[in-house]
């Protein structure tokens, strides 16, 4: 275990940090992944951290955040939890193949890997990295590995293990895929994981994330998540976050998208103390398609920070970008999302929308729609409004009877909706339906502000 | 088609700049570079009082701690500032009793660019302060203005015979601490517009400066102020040419606007510096900071420009909504051609109550060029009922050209609504198919289309200039298309 | 049932409705006519509670009570109905949802118990082949997609699963073609009954041929200029409202 205090620079008591702990860290994953990580230390001292007023990271305070004095942890932890005791996830009513990862950590209850129906093979990202090194390396940081991102090269440096999904050429699982992504401890800490999601050609995956934390402490995750859909796959990727104030989570992640591929993410955000998900998106082969949703739920002091960047490197890729968010009490919120149309990615037609209520004087929200165009045969908009419920749409519902406090709800629902109705899956929308319905109603942050009571 | 269309887009794109001439004219400059000295005998020779000085040294002290700022969407090479000439101005008699004192060059200067100084030459109704180089050659119609009580001179005069007014808005809007070209251009700047309107009155004819650069190596740094008192009324227009130099020369100005209660200020820019040649040689680097305040309850700013010059522009002509009920608005016409380069915006910030913005951006890129949209709109806690609508729109002209829109909208209040719409397309070979068939040549339609789309800007310049504005597009895309 | 006195309206300062009386009982249907702008949507809107209109005198009377001083709902559950000229589209309420919280909100004001699933389905089903609106329609969002006629259609369906006593209707005829207008027509005569009342404003005499107003008043610059019979439309279809124009100047 390892604590960084002192005025010296967060770049330099992370990189003193790897220094300390590389045997250890080394010794607890797998060599292919330990073979990136000197190059992504000097990266990360080359980028350093990313500061509050940074174009990318306009309105984040990353820095504050890193500045908590949390554990690391660099080998397997004695968790004194029985997990599956005080766990009940909202979302396992819908049958999945779970798997767990608690405080990063791949929970190993009997197998690394395993090989689900249809063929998927799913478990730990250090055994797959061990057992089919060919399929990893092809794939390993190749997509994280360019980015700017001084967060992404500390992850590369310092991840251990995560969950490992591969779906082989033409394969179609018959469950989703569901990680359960948990951080419980008796002291604050921090974790660093990543995950490596691969379709082949023609695969089918459809992976459902929740990130939940379970103790009364501070936490913190940077992950890192690689998605790769080949030629004609299909991913569908559903993240739930439901984690307590205290917690403060950034996820990073890269999908890159092979010719008429099509990849749906969802990102649902209903709790949190300080959320910042990156999403990039690279279409790197014609006629994919990519649809990037988000829906974000904040009151007390949450912040939540949505970045989306669309690379159309290819021509006759569509893109959809669709995030709406609801924000209460003295919450703040950021969207930034870009569509990048690259200089010979002709008949792109690129789309994007950020719609925002505020219910409060106290809470703020940022919000930067960006285009970047360099092809002229194409089709570009974006649009983006904040402000109230409409008061036409209101006055009707009143005019039918209904209280206002109802038809408030009613209609932020409905805003709310217009983001989950892109959740293919119908058990988990119905879920999520039900999740935000409670959460907009303020029933499901009751019990989330106290971790230890939600069971 | 194909060919046909880029032998047109070529025709179109090549239009040659208008106002490249030179006037051979006898000029004092200063030498090259920057220290406090050359601020000490910039002021002196302006013979400004101690309070100018203070300010200018002030302002350079605070640039010195300032880098370039490296946000916008621009490619902008490493500019030497010890490589600039800071002061120079057209040699003339101390005090201009009549035109006839005027040198005849300058005069000859000014009507091959269409401004001519003569009043009785003028278009009526528009009153011109006529700047070349560092100094303010000549201003029309001071008398006929002067008996309403308006103040209508450079803005070394305003310093000489109007202090108290000076000292009491100039950095109120934006302050010398601002952005390094701000504290730049407060620290050097040489002369500029000043205009005052008293409360109640209605400027009875458009009030315009109009700048030229003539002299070599020489950044021109300019400072308009306007002051409307309340429930007054004024209508500016702002024009800018340059000659053609293989180097790039520097402008870097300042426009403060103070409009108090229920005043109304519309300024307009038609800025049409050189925009460096084919090659992207040479042109000017055009890094300009405008701001108004509306300090008054219902009052009101509207800025309207039509930019088609510029190697380089970086100008984001903005609005504090300081009072209650009032209104700014933005509208913009970006022409960018071969390897031109513009980010451009504005930025609205909301703190009185009821206070509404508009923004309408219509970029238009062709050749190599970029054009970049970038806009804030902030609302604050406070500003309830705040409304601002933006409409971003980018026509690009061929595929080698890039068009962005980069908004920042931010609000802290629930009450604020706060749309932003932004699209981008091209001229569709329907469009110019359907002209073609009427009998519509290709330049032509697309001369049509260009201005269609830019129709809802132009039709906010005064009348006078509409036209001009038009003629200027047309000049500077001369037929684009893909 | 209604009783309005004197009621004065304005909007941003400019007055619409100078001086309206009106009294309507039940069992009566009254038929509101006037060109365009004469202040017939401001009345309605006036009546269902939309905030943005300012009442400077006068006072509206529902079933004996003070109707200016209750909010929309309040309104609406006292059983007031209002037919909107333009329905407006709420993306991501569904129909369903909608109909059953109305209409238990309305029974929960009766002192009624809610509605169960299935009641409140068979309600559906049956007032829907009323209206003759397909199921395609109450499965979607309220309002969304619908083209003009159906969004009419789904007033009447709305006022018929509401069964209000008292039946507003702005303009529903308007951009209905001759079929939709007969079956939004059939709505609210089968609707009425000797204990509702209904007032339908309507710019053309058209609806009035399906539905035999009781009254028709005329409202011409926000007030009432003539009231009769219904022969008063059809001396209005065949004069023009340039015959009442011409009749107030003189």
């Amino acid at each position: 275990m390892g604590t960084i205090t002192g005025n010296i620079s967060l770049t330099e008591q992370f990189r003193d940090l790897y220094r300390n702990y590389s045997d250890e860290i080394a010794a607890n994953s797998a060599p292919l992944m330990n073979a990136f990580r000197e190059d992504a230390i000097t990266r990360l001292e080359k980028q350093g951290f990313p500061y509050k007023g940074r174009e990318d990271y306009r309105y984040a305070d990353i820095e504050s955040v890193f500045r908590q004095d949390l554990a690391k942890s660099f080998s397997d932890q004695k968790i004194n939890f029985k997990i599956r005791e005080i766990f009940h996830c909202d979302v396992p009513d819908i049958n999945t193949n779970l798997f767990l990862l608690v405080n990063g950590r791949y929970y190993n209850n009997g197998e690394m890997l395993k090989e689900l129906p249809g063929g998927i093979i799913a478990g730990s990202l250090a055994q797959a990295a061990k057992d089919y090194p060919e399929i990893v390396e092809k794939h390993y940081d190749r997509y994280a590995g360019s980015s700017s991102d001084g967060l992404v090269a500390m992850n590369t440096a310092f991840a251990q293990d995560g969950i490992f999904i591969y779906a082989p050429p033409g394969a179609r699982g018959e469950k989703p895929v569901q990680i359960v992504n948990i951080m419980i401890s008796e002291t604050g800490q921090m974790a660093q994981h990543r995950n490596l999601f691969i379709a082949g050609d023609d695969a089918e995956l459809n992976i459902v994330i929740c990130d939940h934390s379970l103790s009364a402490h501070r936490f913190l995750t940077n992950s890192v998540n690689e998605v790769y859909a080949g030629e004609r796959a299909q991913i569908d990727l559903t993240r739930i976050q439901n984690e307590h104030n205290g917690s403060s989570q950034i996820t990073h992640t890269f999908n890159q998208q092979e010719t008429s591929s099509r990849l749906a993410s969802n990102i649902i955000s209903l709790h949190g103390g300080f959320i910042r998900n990156n999403v990039f998106v690279k279409l790197n082969g014609e006629y994919a398609e990519n649809h990037s949703m988000g829906l974000y739920l904040s009151d007390k002091g949450q912040y939540i920070d949505n970045f989306v960047f669309i690379d159309h490197a290819s021509p006759n890729c569509f893109s959809n970008q669709l995030y709406k968010g609801v924000l209460d009490d003295y919450a703040s919120g950021s969207f930034t999302g870009r569509i990048l149309v690259e200089r010979d990615a002709q008949k792109t037609n690129a789309y994007q929308s950020n719609n925002n209520l505020l219910l409060t004087d106290d809470a703020k929200i940022y919000s930067r729609p960006q285009l970047e165009i360099y092809a002229d045969d194409v089709k570009c908009s974006h649009g983006s409004t904040t402000g109230q419920l409409d008061e036409n749409a209101l006055f009707y519902l009143r005019s039918r009877g209904i209280d206002l406090r109802e038809a408030r709800f009613l209609l932020m629902f409905a805003f709310a909706h217009q983001v989950i109705q892109n959740i293919r899956v119908k058990a988990l929308r119905e879920r999520i339906d039900d999740l935000v319905d409670k959460r907009l109603r303020g029933e499901l942050s009751r019990c989330n502000n106290c971790a230890m009571q939600c069971g | 088609m194909q060919n046909e269309q880029d032998h047109i887009l070529n025709e179109v794109t090549s239009g040659e700049y208008k106002f490249g001439f030179y006037t051979d004219i006898e000029q004092d400059s200063i030498g090259r570079g920057l220290d406090e000295d050359v601020i000490r005998t910039i002021s002196a020779k302006k013979n400004e009082p101690e309070f100018m000085l203070e300010f200018r040294l002030k302002a350079y002290r605070h640039w010195l701690t300032m880098k370039m700022p490296e946000w916008a969407h621009l490619d902008i090479p490493v500019i030497d500032y010890q490589d600039q000439i800071y002061y120079s101005a057209p040699v003339q008699k101390a005090k201009l009793n009549s035109l006839d004192e005027v040198d005849p060059e300058l005069i000859e200067t000014f009507n091959k660019l269409g401004i001519p100084l003569e009043e009785q030459k003028l278009l009526s109704g528009v009153a011109v302060d006529a700047v070349m180089d560092s100094i303010s050659v000549k201003t029309t119609f001071k008398e006929t203005l002067a008996e309403l009580g308006i103040i209508f001179c450079s803005f070394s005069e305003a310093v000489r015979e109007h202090p108290d007014l000076v000292r009491q808005y100039m950095g109120s809007v934006v302050p010398y601490t601002d952005n390094f070209f701000a504290a730049l251009n407060s620290a050097v700047f040489s002369d500029g517009s000043f205009c005052y309107i008293p409360k109640g009155v209605r400027c009875p004819m458009e009030l315009s400066t109009y700048f030229r650069i003539n002299a070599a190596n020489t950044g021109q740094f300019e400072r308009t102020l306007i002051v409307a008192e309340d429930k007054s009324y004024v209508s500016y227009l702002e024009g800018c040419t340059a000659p053609m130099r293989d180097e790039n020369q520097l402008h870097a100005a300042i426009v403060e606007i103070v409009a108090l209660g229920s005043a109304e200020v519309k300024y307009a820019t038609v800025q049409n510096w050189y925009p460096g040649n084919k090659e992207g040689k040479g042109g000017i680097y055009n890094f300009v900071t405008k701001r108004g305040i509306c300090k008054g309850d219902n009052s009101k700013i509207s800025w309207t420009q039509i930019e088609t010059g510029s190697a380089i522009t970086w100008k984001y002509p903005s609005v504090i909504l300081r009072g209650h009920n009032t209104t700014g608005e933005f509208y913009s016409v970006a022409v960018t051609n071969n390897r031109q380069q513009a980010d451009t915006g504005t930025k609205m910030i909301h703190i009185g109550k009821n206070s509404k913005s508009i923004i309408i951006s219509k970029g238009i890129s062709a050749g190599l060029s970029n054009n970049s949209y970038r806009g804030l709109v902030k609302v604050l806690r406070g500003a309830e009922n705040a409304r601002n609508f933006s409409q971003c729109d980018s026509l690009l002209l061929g595929d080698k050209c890039g068009a962005h829109t980069f908004p920042y909208i931010e609000s802290a209040n629930h009450s604020a609504v706060i749309e932003h719409e932004a699209t981008t397309s091209k001229i569709g070979e329907d469009q110019i198919f359907y002209c073609n068939q009427r009998g519509i040549s290709t330049e032509d339609a697309i001369g049509l289309i260009v201005n269609g789309y830019a129709k809802e800007v132009l039709n906010k310049l005064p009348m006078e200039f509409a036209v001009e504005a038009q003629k200027l597009l047309q000049i500077s895309l001369e037929g684009s298309v893909g | 049932m209604l009783l309005i006195k004197d009621l004065r309206v304005s909007i941003d300062g400019e007055e619409i409705l100078k001086g309206i009386n009106l009294e309507v009982k039940a069992g009566e249907l009254h038929a509101i006519m006037g060109p365009n702008g004469s202040g017939k949507s401001t009345l309605a809107a006036v009546l269902a509670g939309r905030e943005l209109y300012e009442i400077t005198s006068g006072k509206v009377l529902f079933k004996g009570e003070d109707l200016l001083e209750k909010s929309p709902e309040e309104r609406a559950k006292d059983g007031l109905f209002l037919g909107f000229q333009y329905p407006i589209e709420i993306p991501g309420v569904s129909m369903v949802n909608f109909m059953k919280t109305a209409i238990n909100s309305i029974r929960k004001n009766r002192g009624e118990e809610p509605l169960s699933a299935s009641e409140f389905l068979k309600k559906m089903r049956e007032k829907k082949d009323l209206v003759e609106i397909s199921s395609s329609l109450t499965n979607r969002s309220v309002n969304e997609g619908f083209s003009g006629g159906e969004k009419k259609k789904n007033e009447i369906f709305q006022m018929a699963m509401l069964e209000p006593e008292l039946a507003i209707l702005d303009e529903t005829d308007s951009g209905l073609d001759i079929d939709a207008l007969r079956i939004v027509a059939r709505g609210v005569n089968n609707l009425k009954s000797p204990l509702n009342a209904t007032i339908v404003i309507t710019h053309y005499q058209r609806l009035l041929e399906y539905i035999v107003p009781d009254f028709v008043h005329v409202l011409y610059n926000g007030r009432f200029v003539k009231s009769g019979g219904k022969e008063l439309a059809l001396l209005l279809e065949e004069k023009g409202y340039e015959w009442i124009n011409a009749e107030e100047v003189n």
